[in-house]
């Protein structure tokens, strides 16, 4: 007994974008298409095809397996291919070339609620909601007061839907989804919905569903915590290619900080905006630019930007993200002292030091701004700068894993509170 | 690539998702595997079309009554067209069941695709169950009119024979003639929007090229081959002649009935399946 669970052989999906020439919106009429059809068969008696469409090309020649039992993340900027690959998996579309080989029966959630009637009760969508996933009746039925438990909508079962709030909602569909029970679980962007107890809810559930109940999850999401989490293995797609392909956090790196150590210098491009970035910069004690540094070393961030009249109350700020994405950080030069005014027009050269034996070993980003609090924003550049942290501060960290070490290093001071205290 | 060479899966796959060309088959053991959710969409679009509606499952009763007056008016009083000797009400509203359930499937299936987009990008299941579902669920209607005309049967003397039995025989080929188009135009209005436009007159004109204001004995013999093509000739005919046992049933008539359902029926579902693959890319 094998025990891959999907294996995927050159997949190939192209779509053909066809060149707007007239018509509603997109949409093609029989008019439109019989007033081309004698252009059509001229041009085919020419042989000479006018092309009035292009071939894009989603997914390109990928190949992976995944086993049985394992939680497979999918991850890649929007446009990479990684709900057409979905979709593929789940039989809504056609690939255009290549192979899948499927063992086992597949449930999808690619969108929470996709089945739901507004005008049928709650009760009556669970049904409808269940059978579209690929539920029979009798499954349903007997999974239906969990769902309902789940989902905390009990008192709202004989309501049509149409009058739910956008939390019960959300919460029914993925209940519904939730209790499927496929051998393979297709799951895309479901997360991103809810508040955050029930979205916590929802990551325990499917956490379960990975550990204890030994299913196969494909995991499709942009939160890249979540797919740290969950997943033990994870792929970047790149404009529909296979650009990375193995253990969660290092693919996940790769993606949010570049595979290679970017430049540490970065001139930008200039925007139309009144106070716009020029270039920005790292650099580490010794006035070299870098984009590795010791854990404690100190970093010097520098920018250069041109405000172009006077704005008032215009500020200059970053924020650094580890890799998962998630913010470590905020600063803004009004912070300084003595105070740095940066709303005269004109170039200015500004520089921020970052102390060391704050950041914990791994990769980081930088996102500059320039805005006026709450107003406006001039200029942000997402992710401008990337830098790696390397080695550790001191031996007592070494042999943890990255989760476990939590988001900086905390430069804590112990002592038995008996002896008398140096600090305080 | 490395994982291509990973050990080859001993066990057949469940499911082979391969490129598709031409025609396709029909899968109907899929399509049965499916039945529960088929119900679930019928029960569905029989809870919605009258909710929210004062009147309620009334309208199911009121719609034809209203138009069957009107058409009895219009073909007995205005234009005194024959009716084989049976009172004109009951002539046309026996007629009108019939090709009501017709009509109804036809035209509410025709935007279904178009209505569920939502689900057809989303979710896989065969997609005919959506077209399919309003054949089963339009039946509701059917049987409230064939109550209804029971009722008017009793109302003006009509006694009932064992020929009533048959009905269910012309209802399954009226539900194929009908799941046929309904296939065609759900289809088709994926693709081209027009349909939905160009269907309520495309079956005003067929209802009036069928026998339902006047009888089939009003066409001359000459055009009476080329009246039976149209497949609702056969089961209106067939109808009336269980309700009312007037018409008399013309086997040849009857046959190409037969022909025509089964023709309509295979091939919609077959031209369905070609064209469901793009559905989900252009809906």
């Amino acid at each position: 007994m094998s025990d891959v669970a999907l294996s995927i052989q050159n997949l190939s999906k192209s779509f053909r974008i066809a060149h707007q020439r007239g018509g509603l919106g997109g949409y093609k009429t029989l008019h439109d298409e019989l007033m081309i059809l004698p252009r059509r068969l001229i041009d085919r008696l020419k042989r000479q095809r006018r092309s009035t469409s292009e071939t894009f090309w989603a997914l390109k020649d990928i190949s992976f397996d995944v086993k049985a039992g394992e939680a497979l993340g999918i991850i890649g900027s929007n446009g990479a291919g990684k709900s057409t690959l979905l979709k593929i998996l789940n039989r809504i579309t056609e690939p255009t070339r290549g192979a899948v080989d499927i063992y086992g029966r597949v449930g999808a959630l690619l969108e929470v609620g996709t089945g739901f009637h507004p005008e049928l009760t709650g009760r009556e969508n669970i049904f409808l909601n269940g059978a579209i996933l690929g539920m029979s009746r009798a499954e349903i039925r007997r999974k239906f007061d969990e769902i309902v438990a789940f989902a905390e909508v009990e008192q709202f079962l004989d309501t049509p839907v149409k009058r739910y709030s956008s939390g019960m909602y959300v919460r029914l569909a993925f209940a519904v989804a939730a209790h499927l029970d496929p051998e393979i679980l297709l799951i895309d962007e479901v997360l991103a919905v809810g508040d955050a107890e029930f979205q916590k809810k929802c990551l325990e559930k499917m956490e379960n569903v990975v550990a204890k109940e030994g299913r196969t999850v494909i995991f499709v999401s942009h939160d890249m915590d979540a797919i740290c989490h969950l997943c033990s293995r994870c792929i970047l797609l790149r404009q529909g290619e296979v650009a990375k392909m193995g253990n969660a956090a290092d693919v996940v790196g790769a993606y949010l900080g570049g595979e290679r150590d970017q430049s540490p210098e970065v001139d930008f491009a200039p925007i139309e905006s009144e106070a716009s970035f020029q270039f920005a910069g790292l650099y580490n004690p010794k006035g070299q630019a870098s984009a590795a540094f010791s854990a404690d070393e100190a970093l010097l961030l520098k920018s250069s930007f041109a405000v172009g009249r006077q704005i008032k109350g215009l500020q200059l700020s970053f924020a650094v993200f580890n890799f998962k994405g998630d913010q470590i950080f905020y600063s803004t030069i009004s912070m300084a002292k003595p105070a740095i005014s940066v709303e005269a027009a004109g170039e200015y050269n500004i520089a921020a030091v970052i102390p060391g034996r704050l950041l914990l070993p791994g990769r980081y980003s930088i996102t500059l701004a320039l805005h006026t609090p709450k107003t406006k924003l001039y200029d942000r550049r997402k992710r401008a700068l990337s830098f790696r942290v390397v080695g550790t501060i001191d031996d007592s960290y070494d042999g943890f894993a990255e989760d476990e070490l939590g988001h900086v290093y905390a430069d804590v001071k112990w002592r038995r509170s008996e002896e008398p205290s140096r600090l305080m | 690539m490395r994982s291509v060479v990973t050990q080859a899966p001993a066990a057949k796959p469940t499911l082979r998702i391969r490129p598709t060309k031409g025609w396709a088959a029909l899968n109907l053991r899929e399509l049965w595997s499916y039945r529960d959710l088929l119900w679930i969409l019928v029960e569905r679009n029989i809870k919605v079309i009258y909710k929210q509606t004062a009147l309620g499952m009334t309208w199911v009763a009121l719609q034809p009554l209203i138009a069957a007056i009107i058409l009895a008016v219009i073909s007995g009083v205005v234009a005194k067209l024959p009716s084989d000797g049976v009172p004109h009400l009951l002539f046309v509203f026996c007629g009108l069941t019939a090709w009501n359930y017709f009509s109804q499937t036809a035209q509410r299936s025709s935007n279904s695709l178009v209505n569920n987009a939502q689900l057809v990008s989303k979710v896989y299941f065969p997609r005919m169950l959506i077209p399919l579902s309003h054949t089963f669920s339009a039946l509701v209607d059917f049987a409230v009119m064939l109550l209804m005309l029971f009722i008017f049967m009793a109302v003006y003397g009509v006694p009932p024979t064992l020929r009533l039995a048959a009905i269910p025989g012309f209802l399954f080929l009226t539900a194929m003639t009908a799941t046929g188009v309904a296939l065609w135009f759900s289809a088709l209005s994926v693709k081209y929007r027009d349909c939905n436009y160009a269907l309520p007159f495309f079956l005003q004109i067929w209802m009036y090229a069928s026998p339902i204001i006047y009888p089939t004995s009003m066409v001359s013999t000459k055009w009476q081959p080329l009246f039976a093509l149209n497949p609702v000739v056969g089961f209106v005919e067939g109808f009336r002649w269980s309700v009312l046992g007037r018409s008399a049933l013309n086997p040849p008539i009857f046959w190409v009935t037969v022909a025509m359902s089964v023709f309509a029926l295979l091939s919609g579902a077959f031209f369905f399946r070609r064209v469901e693959r793009d559905f989900a890319d252009i809906i």
